[in-house]
Parts: structure tokens; sequence; C-alpha cells
């Protein structure tokens, strides 16, 4: 026996010409919670995949317990006690809790003693402090329900090693907490976990050691009680950055963008947006905070022309002072009318560009009509991506080089850099930095910061609550489609608008 | 450091992120002489001829002589149409598979027009009239389906096949009703003594000889042209290209997709109309169910295999043709029997597509984790 629950030694992965890990090694003891820490791109996921089975090393030992092992597929990873936890959950929808635990089992009998089987799982339960009904179906669940089944599953197949892959993204700060709780039971147990997040203070608060991946490279690995924020942080990008976000006080804010008792229905049926009202002034940054697929996507749609529904959705001309009515216009519709608004959608590479194109395609996705001729004008948009790519910093082998291929932050700041090329009086930006490294993250909140002195109203949609706290100037809080409290974001706490977004708008 | 227990994976297939132009050209020239090998193995294990000499009346088959040569064109000019046909709506990702049927309409069109106005117009009216007629039958063909995908979002694949058998059933109908001698069952020639509404194939005969066909070859090459201008730069090329990457993209972007969606079925369905009247009045000069031949399909493979390059296209169609005409050949001199030519197309055709997936791909043998650090 070995005190090590795993080890990896000199784990190296290609992908092509990329490389991926170069010469990892990491070890996690048992009774440990070992974060992962590394921006965008740094090879924690594909590490963890390879400890999964989903992809094979070309390079380097594993050893589990103290004995090498070859993992070729999931199938070794289950049998060796490991178990990851993805971003995405792989449960059926129309089963139970305990139906989808004890799927995929194997057991020595073809009958499922159903209620034997539960009882196991009880045990399980109580054992780490979960809370779970495990007749519950899951598409009853909340995201968090989702994910206690996800561990819960992984434990009963007698998981030693679990592998969470940003576990806490979908989760409230009182959510997270509690995860915590049990995660901390199940390391007293002598479970060895890693965790990945992008969340330093979590990272703080959780683990015992941290390691640092950077660009595919083992950087280093940390013990928490000597570690802050900012050595992470330093650690992670490789050289000192700021980590405070500026807020400048709103001057001359005048009303933008007025949503009086809009509700809307989505393409499931489903009232996606209910009754919501909310005024967006220029020269200020409103942020939206809400669980994901609490109505962020449809609100903002429906202001971008893209989304039908009721009530009223009303635009303030700044320089006439005229109010225009954007609800059932579409796009093109909306953009004749003058209305100047720049939407920076959540699927990027899905709605708002062209994968398969290079800069300039995409540069004229919302210009090409302009001019008479019926063929395209191919050189204003050349020379806005030349701008973009310079002024963003863009990185791309040649600006007709394909998006798709760009890296996640990349692909970002072609976007963003096209919609506040055309000097936009409305900017909504959707899960901006989302996936983004840090420093791309903070260019970005720098150029929000900028579009809202230049009088701009920015609509801000976010999921890390430390950056809308530090980064709006009022908070809008969704749950289920509906407005539960818009805060100032100069006093309002974490705390606050977590139970916010968890109160299912009782009042209202 | 003991050695581990159990193998490690065989063979991985790792997704190549780019792949240089030379490579992919290579790995084509090399999945073409594969299969003329594999097919050398099967000629000579079937029929003990020697392969060689084969191939030899296959290149004879297809441009042994200048009549050969001419039909060969003929026959690549055809091919090449429908595929620019079928090159919007594909790249649109509206999977017409309706080419054949939107081509026997226009070429119905074509022959009613031959038959009842053949001899009565000057013969300028008299092609005016043909190109436009199927060029509107053919657009009717192709927006037929389109609309109802713009409407109800209707499956396109299932209703552009189906059109095909109405279309063959019509013209089945007027090969009847049209027939030369009662009973027959056939149309005939048109217009066998006047050749009235027939393309002449004697152009410019101090250049291209006395029989020849030029004019197909420049109308299509010229076609050619304007389709890569119209799907490169264009603003509807754009606005094709957009829509077959991401709708929401196109919505986004104010694109009104359904008007697309029409507009480019109509323009599609148009050209297969027009090759209809290519093969009508330009080669065959009569119609029946087997005027198109399969070539609104093999036109999907053509537009494929060239990633709707137009120019690309040019050369898919030649080969192709050109295969086909040689393997014609070679089943009547080696007493081969017709199907052999397809077989042999069929196998050179599935090595050229499966040769796509080394140029996405590259496969890595087990023979790693030897240098794992000590």
């Amino acid at each position: 026996m070995s005190e090590n629950a795993i080890e990896l030694k000199g784990i190296c992965k290609y992908f092509g010409k990329v490389t991926a890990n170069d010469n990892i090694s990491l070890t996690v003891k048992k009774g440990e919670i070992l974060s992962l820490l590394g921006e965008n791109g740094s090879g924690k996921t594909t590490l963890m995949n390879m400890l999964s089975g989903i992809y094979f090393p070309d390079k380097g030992q594993i050893l589990v317990d103290g004995e090498e092992v070859t993992i070729r597929s999931p199938k070794d990873a289950y049998r060796l006690g490991i178990g990851m936890i993805h971003q995405h959950f792989k449960l059926i929808d129309i089963f139970t809790a305990a139906e989808n635990i004890i799927l995929g089992q194997e057991g020595q009998s073809q009958i499922i003693n159903l209620k034997a089987v539960t009882a196991d799982i009880e045990k399980l339960i109580h054992r780490y402090g979960f809370q779970l009904d495990l007749n519950k179906k899951i598409y009853d669940m909340s995201v968090s329900e989702k994910q206690t089944v996800e561990i819960v599953k992984m434990l009963y197949r007698g998981a030693n090693l679990l592998i969470l892959d940003e576990p806490t993204a979908v989760l409230t700060p009182q959510e997270t907490e509690h995860l915590f709780g049990v995660l901390r039971n199940m390391k007293q147990d002598g479970k060895a976990i890693i965790i990945i997040t992008h969340k330093l203070h979590e990272v703080l608060s959780i683990s015992d050691r941290v390691s640092i991946l950077r660009k595919g490279a083992y950087i280093g690995t940390v013990e928490t009680k000597d570690a802050t924020e900012q050595s992470l942080t330093e650690m992670m990008v490789g050289e000192k950055v700021s980590l405070n976000i500026d807020r400048p006080t709103p001057h001359n804010t005048r009303k933008c963008l007025e949503v009086k008792h809009l509700t809307c229905i989505n393409k499931y049926g489903v009232k996606a947006v209910d009754n919501v009202s909310f005024t967006a002034l220029g020269g200020e940054i409103l942020g939206i905070a809400g669980i994901a697929g609490s109505g962020q996507k449809e609100l903002l749609e429906a202001i971008a022309g893209l989304q039908e529904g009721d009530g009223s959705i009303l635009f303030t001309d700044p320089a006439t002072g005229e109010e225009e009515e954007l609800l059932g216009k579409d796009p093109l519709e909306i953009k004749k009318m003058g209305v100047s608004l720049a939407f920076v959608p959540e699927d990027r590479l899905g709605m708002g560009l062209v994968g398969d194109m290079g800069m300039p395609g995409n540069m004229m996705i919302r210009s090409y009509r302009n001019g008479k001729s019926a063929l395209l004008e191919q050189r204003g948009p050349r020379q806005l991506s030349e701008k973009v790519k310079e002024e963003l910093e863009v990185v791309t082998p040649s600006i007709s080089y394909p998006v798709r291929r760009l890296s996640g932050g990349n692909v970002q700041k072609v976007l963003v850099g096209r919609e506040i090329s055309n000097s936009p009086k409305l900017l909504m930006t959707a899960y901006a930095v989302r996936g983004l490294d840090i420093n791309t993250s903070y260019a970005i909140y720098h150029l929000l910061n900028e579009q809202k002195e230049k009088g701009v109203a920015v609509v801000y949609v976010g999921e890390d609550l430390d950056v809308l706290l530090e980064l709006s100037d009022r908070i809008l809080v969704l749950c289920g489609g509906r407005v539960s409290g818009i805060l100032d974001a100069r006093t309002a706490t974490k705390e606050a608008i977590g139970l916010l977004m968890t109160k299912h708008g009782e009042e209202n | 450091m003991a050695a581990p227990k159990q193998k490690e994976p065989f063979v991985r297939i790792v997704k190549r992120d780019s792949i240089s132009l030379g490579k992919s050209v290579a790995i084509r020239i090399a999945a073409i002489l594969l299969s003329l090998a594999f097919c050398a193995v099967l000629i000579y294990s079937i029929t003990h001829s020697n392969p060689v000499q084969v191939y030899r009346s296959m290149m004879d088959g297809a441009i042994g002589t200048g009549r050969r040569t001419w039909n060969t064109l003929r026959d690549t000019m055809i091919l090449l149409v429908t595929a620019l046909a079928i090159t919007p709506a594909f790249k649109m990702r509206f999977w017409n598979i309706g080419a054949e049927g939107q081509i026997l309409v226009g070429g119905i069109a074509t022959a009613a027009v031959m038959r009842y106005c053949g001899n009565s117009m000057p013969t300028l009216l008299l092609f005016a009239l043909m190109i436009l007629v199927s060029l509107a039958a053919g657009l009717i063909w192709g927006l037929i389906p389109a609309i109802f995908k713009a409407r109800w979002n209707t499956n396109e694949t299932l209703f552009t096949l189906m059109m095909n058998y109405i279309a063959i059933q019509l013209t089945s109908f007027f090969s009847i009703a049209w027939e030369a001698k009662k009973g027959s069952g056939n149309i005939g020639t048109i217009n066998q003594k006047t050749q009235a509404g027939w393309i002449s194939t004697s152009f410019l005969p101090d250049i291209f000889g006395n029989f020849n066909y030029s004019i197909n070859v420049f109308i299509v090459l010229t076609l050619t042209v304007l389709m890569f201008i119209y799907l490169q730069y264009t603003k509807h090329g754009y606005e094709i290209a957009v829509v077959g990457q991401s709708e929401n993209t196109a919505r986004y972007a104010g694109i009104n997709v359904k008007k697309v969606i029409l507009r480019t079925m109509a323009l599609s369905g148009a050209i297969c109309g027009f090759a209809g009247f290519l093969l009508v009045s330009g080669s065959s000069h009569t119609i029946s169910t087997s005027t198109a031949g399969g070539r609104g399909f093999t036109a999907i493979i053509v537009s494929w295999l060239a990633k709707f390059n137009p120019f690309v296209m040019i050369l898919i169609s030649f080969f192709l043709v050109f295969m086909g005409n040689g393997a014609t050949q070679i089943a009547s001199e080696f007493q081969l029997n017709e199907s052999a030519s397809e077989v042999i197309t069929g196998i050179i055709l599935f090595f050229i597509l499966g040769s796509e997936f080394f140029t996405n791909y590259r496969l890595i043998f087990g023979k790693h984790r030897k240098e794992a650090n000590e």
C-alpha cells in the first residue's frame, strides 16, 4: 500500500503540433484535496482525461496505489477507482436518481434488487452528508442535485479518486459551500480528490495543495496555507497581474433602454422570461446575475430582435430623445431604424460568428449589405480585421485563418471587436469572459469600461459573482425568468445575491 | 521499472490540424494508384487478362479518337453543370438530392418546345424559348421542396428524392404520349431530319474538327466562372455561406433565412433544368427516363470532393467521366459485361472517398511510453 492515491510521472500528450501536456508529474495523497489550477488551454482537462481513460498518454507513467497501470478506456478507470465528474452531466432524464446511480453497474445477478441497492446508496449519502432524494427523477432536479447524483454514482462504483471539473461553475455560493462540506467529509474518509476550478478563493478554502499548469507545462505545487490569490495568479500567468477591476463612477447617465413587463416563451414552450421590467442607463454597466438558464439568453435575444415576446422594449435615441419599440422587430428592422445595438451572444461560434470564415468574413456579418452593388465590398472588412487584430492583440496566423481554429479568447476578441467597432449605444454581452484566460478577461473588462465611459449602456450577463460585484454599477438578479431583485453593486454582498438567485420569486 | 502489464492500444487516430497542399494531393494520387492496383488484381483474378492492357484500352475508350474525346468532354460538361447546379444548395446545407428530377423536367420542357415549335420558329427565338422553359421547369421543381422546407420545415432530403420519382413518371408519361412509333414507348430522335433545336456540332470546324461539342464546353465553362464569382464574391454567395454554417448566426446578422433558402433552391433547380436542356438539345436529342442517368447523384460526389470549388469540379467531373467511358470500352473489348465498368468506377470512388479520412486524420501506431523519465 502506498500513501499516494495516484502518481503521474512525466506525462506528455500531443495533438498534432500542439503540446497539450509536457512532462507533467504530480501526486495526490489519500485523504487529500488537490486543486489543479491553470488558465484555459493550459492542459488541465487533457491531463484529467488521460486519468479517466478518454485519451491515452504519448509518454509517461501513471501509478495507482503505487503500481503502474495502463488506462485505455473509461472502463479501466472505473476498475481502478477513478471517477470523473464532468462539467456536462451524463444522466438519463427520465430515470430516478437511484436508477441513474446503478445504471451500467456490472453485477453478479441479472436481477436488480432496487430496494437493497437503494439502502446501500442511502448509507453512502448519510456517511458523507449529501442531500439527495433517490426517488426523484432527474428532470425534476436542479443543477446542484444532478451534480450530487453524479458524485454519488462515482462513489457507489467504488471511486477512491474523484476528479471534479469546474464543479462550482453552475452553483450558487450556498450550494458551493455545501459541496465543499461534502468534499471535506470524503477527504476525512481517506478519498483523494482533484478539483479543477478557476475561482482562486475556492482553491484557497477547499484544497490542501495546489498544482499549477501553464501552457501545457507543469509549473509547480504549493501548500495552500502558503499561497495567496496573488501568488497563485502569478504562477498561473507567469507574470505580475493586477487583480483589481476599475469601476469609474458613472456620470451623465441617461435612460437608454426600458424593458416593461416582458414575457417570452422559448422554443421549448417554456416561459423563459416572466414579466421582467428594468431600465438600462447609458454610461453605466448593468450586471445580470442568475443561475444558468434563468432567462438571461432569452432576455438578451428579445432585445436583439431574435426572440418573440409580450410587453415592451423601448430604446431611447440619445441624440433625439425619441423612443422606439424594439419588440417584434427582427435584427434587420432594428438596424434600419437606426438603433445601434451590439450583442455578444453566449454561443460565439454558433450565433455571433461564422466559424469557417476568416476575420474579414466575420467582420462583414453586420455590414455586408452596405452599398448597392451585388458584389461584396472586401476592403473595409479587411481593414477592420487588421485594426481589430492589432488593437485587441488577436493571435492568428493571418486574418483569413478560420476563426473556428482560434483559441476561445481570440474568438471572443474578434466578436467583441466587431461589435464595438460600429460605436453602439447599447452593448449587451452574455458570459463575455467565459473560458478566457485572466489577461484576456481583464482586457475585456477594460473594453467594457471604455464603452461605459463613452456613454454606452452596457448590459453584462455574468456568472462569476465576484466579477459582477466589482465591475457593475447595478446588478439585476434573475431567478426562474423573473427579476428577484435589483441591487446597488457597491453595497450588495455575494450572499445577498446568492439568496436572490434561488428565491423563486414568491414576491414580485 | 517493470514493463507495463497490459499492451497499449495498437493504433491511435489523431486529427490533423492542417495539411499541406502537396501532402493532400499526394494522398489522393496514392489513393487512385492503389485503387488501380486493386482493380488490376481483381481483373486478373476474375478474367486472367493483362491489367495493363485493360487500362490501355480504357484510355483508348475515353480519348482514343477525336470523336471519343468529344464524347468524353460532352459528358464531362453535363456532369459539371449538374455539379455546379447543386453546389449553392449544398453549400447552404440544403440536401438537394433531387437534381435527377430537376434535370428531367428541364429536359421534358426542352423536348416539348423542340417538338411543337421546332419547325415553325426562327432559330434564335427557338433557343431562347427552350432555355427559358427548361430553366423555369427546373426552378419550379427545385422551389417546391424549398417552399415546404421554409414554411413547415419538412425534410428536404426525402422531399427532393420523392420529387425525382414524380419527374420519372412524368417522363414515362410523355414517352408514350409523344412516342415515335405506336407501341414503342419511346420518343425517338426529335427533329431527326431538320435538326431544329439541336445545338450545332460543327461549330468552328477549322479549329475543333468537323464534329465537336465546343458550344457545350464554352457554355458550361462560362457558367463555372460565373458560379465561382457568385459563391465567392457576391452578397448572395455570402448569405448562402452564412446560412449553411449556422442559421442562428444568419438570423443574428439579420439575414432572412427563408428567403435565402427559396432563392438558392430556385437557382439550383433552374441550373439543373438547364442541364436538362443541354442533354436534350445538345447531346441526346430525345428524352427518356434514363436521360439523367444518375448524374444528379454523381454530381453530389463531384461537388463535395471539390469542396464546393467550381474549378476543382472540372477536374473531378472529367476524371469520373473518363473512367466511366473508358470502362465501357473494356467491358466490350474484354467481354466483361457493362457492370464491370461500374464496379471499377465504384472501387476508384471508394478509394478516393476513403482517402479523405487520411487527409483529416493521421494514424499513430503504438510505440511510445518507452522514454518515460527515470
